[in-house]
């Protein structure tokens, strides 16, 4: 797995972290019981405190993502893959319900907005 | 629980017109600390208390559990410092200083000394006055880590250096972490070297320890306030370091953006202000001109 921070992002560094590591779980390319880098050895890679890659470990641990054995290091969960959805899942609605709100603000009526939705999707396919 | 590799507990030092207020902090096993605050802040005296090198009037200090006055000199075979200012003798070689140095210390791996040098780039055979500021920095480094040292205590190891020599100690701090057993401790007033590497920060202001707590509690708690002067109050003032007030709005930092919220939405149900992430830069800026005009938002 590639992990690649930026500093010029205004996203916190742990934060960076932990989306790549959902992002890599989503798109398939670590699948349960991957081996993640220890903690240290990522810090030393990215340049960046031990304590920030600890933080985005213990978030994705807390949130299912990867499970840590001690003594063994970190991998990632079997559950994951359905997490990672699920996650994805929610900014799905609310992208939409934003999208939506702003819609309404042009006072577009449900039609219409269901219009403008299909137009995009026949755009998209 | 994690275990303390140094814990500095209470400690007083009173100069004629400076002192050291009950600094505490305490730096766990396998980690690194920033140590930071503006020229004169009181970082040396508390690292050369520390080192044992300065008397002090009340307080305790314990390195890897030990009373640092009762066990001096075993504790120097675990430590490795390097001194703001080093003093060598200028018409010696490095490797004659290597020697020298080396036989204070019944660990000294000489074989590991060559080889930070080698990587160092700073040549055996060279005079100390032939060295570049940078240069003896290095020496410093190697000689300070030849011994194989658990704790290295460094007073502003960066300062006065060029970014790229800058960035190498810092990889080569977290080379040295990797162990899990080896903790730093690190003065310096580049707070972007300290955000960079640190997982602790400790900051001290006029002699007393404002903040010492793990980065993210520090980065993530505080904030930077700003809001137009129209929704401005003293009460939310009170809350904010470093308060900055201008023609058409006001700017501050809080220690908790929750509470700030919660203040702020009491005091103007409607109101709107803005939050910036805080560095640690801002941070000390905020607080130093807090104990300029003598207001204190944090204790």
């Amino acid at each position: 797995m590639y992990i690649v921070i930026s500093n010029s992002d205004p996203t916190p560094l742990y934060e960076q972290i932990k989306k790549q590591v959902i992002n890599g779980i989503i798109e398939g390319k670590i699948r349960s019981g991957y081996p993640l880098p220890s903690i240290r050895a990522l810090a030393r890679e990215l340049k960046v405190s031990v304590i920030t890659v600890k933080k985005a470990y213990e978030d994705l641990e807390n949130a299912g993502y990867i499970i840590t054995r001690a003594g063994k290091g970190s991998f990632v969960a079997e559950a994951s893959m359905e997490f990672a959805r699920e996650e994805k899942l929610k900014m799905v609605e609310e992208k939409l319900t934003e999208g939506i709100k702003i819609c309404r603000e042009l006072n577009m009526s449900d039609t219409e907005i269901k219009k403008a939705f299909q137009v995009i999707l026949k755009e998209m396919s | 629980m994690e275990q303390y590799i140094l814990e500095v507990n209470g400690l007083v030092k009173r100069y004629k017109d400076f002192s050291l207020e009950k600094v505490t902090f305490s730096l766990p096993e396998g980690y690194i600390m920033g140590f930071i605050g503006q020229n004169g802040a009181g970082k040396s005296t508390t690292i050369k208390a520390i080192m044992n090198l300065v008397p002090f009037e009340a307080g305790d200090i314990k390195i890897f559990g030990l009373d640092n006055k009762d066990h001096t000199v075993e504790l120097r075979n675990k430590i490795g410092y390097v001194s703001e200012e080093q003093y060598f003798y200028e018409k010696m070689s490095v490797d004659w200083t290597g020697k020298f140095i080396g036989s204070f210390y019944p660990n000294w791996d000489q074989h590991y000394f060559e080889k930070l040098l080698n990587q160092f780039k700073v040549e055996k055979t060279k005079k100390i006055k032939e060295l570049s500021k940078g240069m003896k920095v290095k020496l410093s480094m190697a000689l300070a880590l030849a011994h194989h040292p658990k704790l290295l205590i460094l007073d502003e190891p960066t300062s006065g250096l060029d970014p790229v020599i800058r960035n190498e100690l810092l990889e080569l701090f977290l080379d040295l972490i990797q162990d899990e057993k080896t903790s730093i401790l690190f003065s310096s007033h580049i707070t972007s070297d300290i955000e960079k590497v640190a997982d602790y920060i400790t900051i001290i202001n006029d002699g007393k320890v404002i903040i010492s707590e793990d980065k993210h509690g520090i980065l993530e708690n505080w904030g930077i306030i700003k809001a137009e002067n129209s929704y401005f109050h003293q009460e939310i003032a009170n809350k904010l370091a470093g308060l900055n007030k201008g023609d058409f709005g006001y700017s501050g930092a809080t220690p908790d953006l929750e509470a700030f919220e919660v203040l702020f939405r009491k005091i103007f149900p409607q109101g709107k202000y803005l939050v910036e992430r805080i560095t640690l830069d801002e941070l000390l800026l905020r607080i130093v001109k807090d104990s300029e005009e003598n207001v204190a938002i944090i204790s």
